[in-house]
């Protein structure tokens, strides 16, 4: 088999879901024109999560059941990279513990930027990881806010069992600027949504649609999944109408339960409609900016075999629903909160000490005794077994895929929290190792010695001083949603 | 076993300054005070000391490194002075550097002193701080409420206690404190409070509650030692002797060997008390021991400290505290003096002011609060970092004969 495809997909949505009508109760008096944005709900980043944690956690997503290994290299599209000059897909790299001799590369300048990795991919020879994430950022009272959602996905590229291979590709490039942003501005300036949407939309995208399907040879009607990521009401079945796709044949935007996750949202969709595909159907996915990619894909037999994984599907299972609109404008920057004196610490993490360490840090690698077995977190030259100080035995332990469970805990009202209290404890790794983390995503009902708990890829904190971010592991609750 | 230091070293003197707020004071004037006190009690000029030991925590805070700060404030003979840092233990420390310099015989009279100033800080609470490059990589930064809370979760789990029980004898370790500390001139805190307004009071680090947690305050506390030979030629009569001095630091295990450790105790403290009372020649530390002062830093703590220094049952503990076997009238009373939670707990000091108490008491000098069957052996006991990770220290002086 020698033929190129996907191998393999997963996906990443942020537990909260801030929902629509809080954000319009409190901004209506201001934008009252946004009152048809105000249904549904968007799926809102935590505070210690950016486009490089999502990333991190849709690829483990997609690498369920998969050899590590097999990811030859490593692509990030973002518009939204916490890095402008630090190699955001390296972090990813590190974090998903893949071996030194990878190429990674961040892919970034458009919306279009995930969609474009994926087709570069699938142009190439090697199986590569392809990771797409935006953490949006859109101004208060903006439609941006309303319409936009945190997210990623993960589609793995590569040759032998495909569970889609490509059937065509097209892409257009036109220098259309519907939007930008500025190198280092905070938010997006846009233009007006009506031409965007007869010139953009309809002329630009659904020319390139059909002129790809009429390159490819292939009749719109058999087309079983149509992935037209616009989340502007109407749009993505109007131009299916168009084309002559079937209208049950468009796949659900997820307007009304994630919102448009930019660069990720097309790869999401994609994943979407693997989630949903039986062999054999034929999906027609497009990425819009500055241009249209256009990728057709044939789902295989291999579909059905893949392993399970939380996917869209577990993703918007496990929902917390967000109606504190003040505590996400905090998060996102928008309002200074008092902080007090605790949130000073000024803790530098000197380059020298994360690359020594970087495996421990960014990977949770601990360290297995050779010859006693004993599991521990951080590696050191002498072994933590008090009957066995075995000196240099200790060989790569990876822990962030090993269930844990709470040894003891505190929720801490005292230290520093941008979303306090702090929940915090003590957890044992099945099979060994043992780590005093920082409970993600949990309340009071989730905590009690015993639960068990996975661990997810996160922001330790931020050097604001310095402006560097510093990422760690954290324990979730295992058992919330999904797989 | 090592052979010890029992009977080797007396103490000659001691002094404490009045803890609490201080805001008119650098730590300067704080050591002066508990010096000037001690000096007096000691009868002995500054020149006759030989070497001296001070023990601050927060150095870079309040009064910058080294031994130079207590070499100035007090005008000592240009004679060697040890800054020592161990967490919470720090002032156990100082007194461990000076008790050692006389017993080896390196000195003939050894100050030692601890201090912090940490209402400078303008922290309520402990300042946080870094606790080294790898550990703020990895670690977790939280409080040391929280950090001690851990204990409660894990406590009440292995020994099956009800939530509320548990908080209802860690209520009635911190009434105890309050209501001793009423009766205590240099303590910071002097209110009772009742069982009621402990429960019911705002949560710090679940379950710890504002009562749950001791202050910080600024303070300082001084010990002159000597041999028990030169504090008699000196005219001391009724001699406090030290029995013995142990110290233990984690070496990793309770962190990082899964399984090992369950959270609910403090492993070096065990190993601490075990080597203490081989030292002092204590086989039965319930029976024995006449008077604590223990690292009440959280209600929680002095809770399971009572189990790890073998004078409670394992998972016993909760059931002496609720029944008053600590109380100024109980069996064995603990923080007499209104402890870390009343007194205050300006960390380097602590430890001293432990044994201060312990002095006062064993001499029969504690005023209104002195324990009326009077003790004949004290000890006294710190913890420094948190239950994962920690220093635990233990000193226990007594009558020469006792």
């Amino acid at each position: 088999m020698t033929e190129i495809g996907i191998l393999a997909f997963g996906a990443y949505i942020p537990r909260r879901r801030l929902q629509r009508a809080a954000v319009h109760a409190v901004n209506k008096w201001f934008a009252p024109g946004l009152s048809g944005l105000a249904k549904g709900e968007r799926a809102v980043a935590n505070w210690d999560e950016d486009a490089i944690t999502m990333a991190v956690e849709a690829s483990r997503d997609c690498l369920t059941g998969l050899d590590r290994a097999a990811a030859g290299g490593v692509t990030l599209a973002s518009t939204t990279l916490p890095f402008a000059d630090r190699l955001n897909a390296g972090v990813v790299k590190e974090a998903l513990t893949l071996p030194d001799a990878v190429p990674a590369s961040d892919a970034t300048g458009s919306l279009r930027a995930g969609t474009s990795a994926l087709l570069a991919a699938l142009e190439g020879k090697q199986t590569r990881l392809c990771v797409a994430s935006d953490l949006r950022k859109a101004r208060p009272a903006s439609e941006g806010e309303m319409v936009q959602g945190d997210g990623a996905a993960a589609i793995l590229v590569g040759q032998g069992d495909v569970i889609a291979r490509v059937v065509a590709t097209y892409s257009v490039t036109v220098d259309m600027v519907d939007h930008y942003r500025s190198s280092g501005a905070d938010f997006d300036y846009g233009w007006e949504s009506r031409w965007i949407r007869d010139e953009g939309y309809t002329k630009l995208l659904g020319g390139a649609l059909r002129d790809a399907l009429a390159k490819a040879g292939i009749d719109a009607a058999l087309i079983d999944h149509a992935i037209i990521p616009v989340s502007v009401r109407g749009v993505a079945a109007g131009i299916a109408k168009t084309l002559g796709v079937r209208a049950e044949a468009v796949v659900d935007s997820l307007t009304a339960t994630v919102g448009d996750t930019g660069a990720a949202h097309p790869l999401l969709l994609l994943a979407t409609a693997l989630e949903r595909a039986e062999p054999g159907q034929r999906i027609l996915l497009a990425g819009f900016g500055q241009g249209v990619d256009v990728i057709v894909l044939e789902t295989t037999e291999a579909l059905a075999r893949l392993p399970a994984r939380r996917g869209v599907r577990g993703h918007l299972a496990d929902r917390q629903e967000e109606s504190n609109y003040q505590r996400f404008l905090f998060h996102r920057g928008l309002i200074g909160l008092e902080r007090g004196m605790r949130a000073e610490l000024d803790q530098k993490q000197p380059g020298s000490t994360l690359y020594r360490h970087r495996k421990a840090v960014l990977g949770l690698v601990g360290g297995r005794c050779i010859k006693t077995g004993t599991v521990q977190f951080p590696k050191s030259d002498i072994s933590v077994n008090p009957n066995d100080r075995a000196m240099g035995t200790q060989e790569d332990y990876p822990l962030a895929d090993r269930l844990a469970h709470i040894v003891t805990y505190t929720a801490d009202s005292l230290s520093f929290s941008p979303d306090p209290p702090t929940y915090y404890g003590t957890i044992d790794f099945e099979g060994g190792g043992r780590l005093v983390a920082i409970f993600a995503e949990v309340s009071a009902d989730d905590v009690e010695v015993g639960r068990p708990m996975r661990m997810v890829f996160r922001i330790n904190a931020a050097d604001e001083q310095r402006d560097f971010i510093k990422y760690f592991w954290k324990a979730t609750p295992a058992s919330e949603g999904g797989q | 076993m090592a052979r010890g230091i029992k009977d080797k070293v007396a103490i000659l003197g001691m002094g404490c300054a009045r803890f609490g707020e201080r805001w008119g004071d650098d730590a300067d004037t704080l050591m002066v005070e508990a010096f000037e006190e001690a000096i007096a009690d000691a009868g002995i000029e500054t020149s006759q000391i030989d070497a001296a030991w001070l023990g601050v925590a927060f150095d870079g805070i309040n009064i910058g490194p080294s031994g130079i700060p207590l070499s100035i404030a007090l005008r000592l003979p240009n004679i060697g002075v040890t800054k020592v840092e161990n967490y919470c233990a720090s002032g156990t420390e100082s007194f461990r550097g000076a008790v050692y310099a006389v017993a080896s015989g390196a000195a003939d009279i050894a100050l030692a002193m601890g201090v912090e100033k940490l209402k400078d800080t303008g922290y309520g609470g402990l300042p946080v701080r870094s606790r080294g490059l790898l550990f703020d990589m990895v670690g977790v930064t939280g409080s040391a409420p929280g950090n001690f809370a851990q204990l409660a979760a894990a406590y009440r789990t292995k020994h099956g206690v009800a939530k509320d029980d548990l908080k209802r004898a860690m209520a009635h370790v911190s009434v105890k404190s309050h209501a001793n500390g009423v009766r205590n001139p240099k303590a910071h805190l002097r209110k009772a409070v009742d069982e009621e307004t402990v429960l019911n009071a705002p949560m710090i680090a679940e379950p710890l509650g504002l009562y749950d947690c001791c202050g910080v305050s600024d303070g300082a506390a001084c010990a002159i030692v000597t041999t028990p030979e030169i504090a008699r030629a000196l005219g001391k009569l009724d001699l406090v002797t030290v029995k013995a001095l142990q110290v233990s630091s984690s070496n990793g295990w309770e962190l990082q060997q899964a399984g090992g450790w369950d959270g609910s105790y403090f492993h070096t403290t065990r190993v601490a008390a075990a080597k203490a009372y081989e030292e002092a020649g204590i086989t039965r530390p319930r029976e024995q021991i006449d008077l604590m002062e223990v690292h009440d830093c959280f209600s929680i703590t002095e809770l399971v400290t009572m189990e790890d220094l073998f004078i409670s049952e394992e998972g016993q503990g909760w059931k002496d505290v609720r029944n008053g076997f600590f109380d100024a009238d109980g069996t064995i009373p603990c923080q007499i003096d209104g402890g870390l939670k009343c007194f205050g707990h300006p960390i380097g000091a602590s430890g001293l002011r432990m044994i201060y108490e312990n002095y006062l008491q064993l001499l029969g000098r504690a005023g209104e609060r002195q324990r009326k069957d009077p003790p004949a052996i004290a000890l006294s006991h710190n913890l420094g970092g948190s239950p994962i990770q920690n220093v635990s220290s233990i000193a226990i002086v007594g009558l020469e004969d006792a």
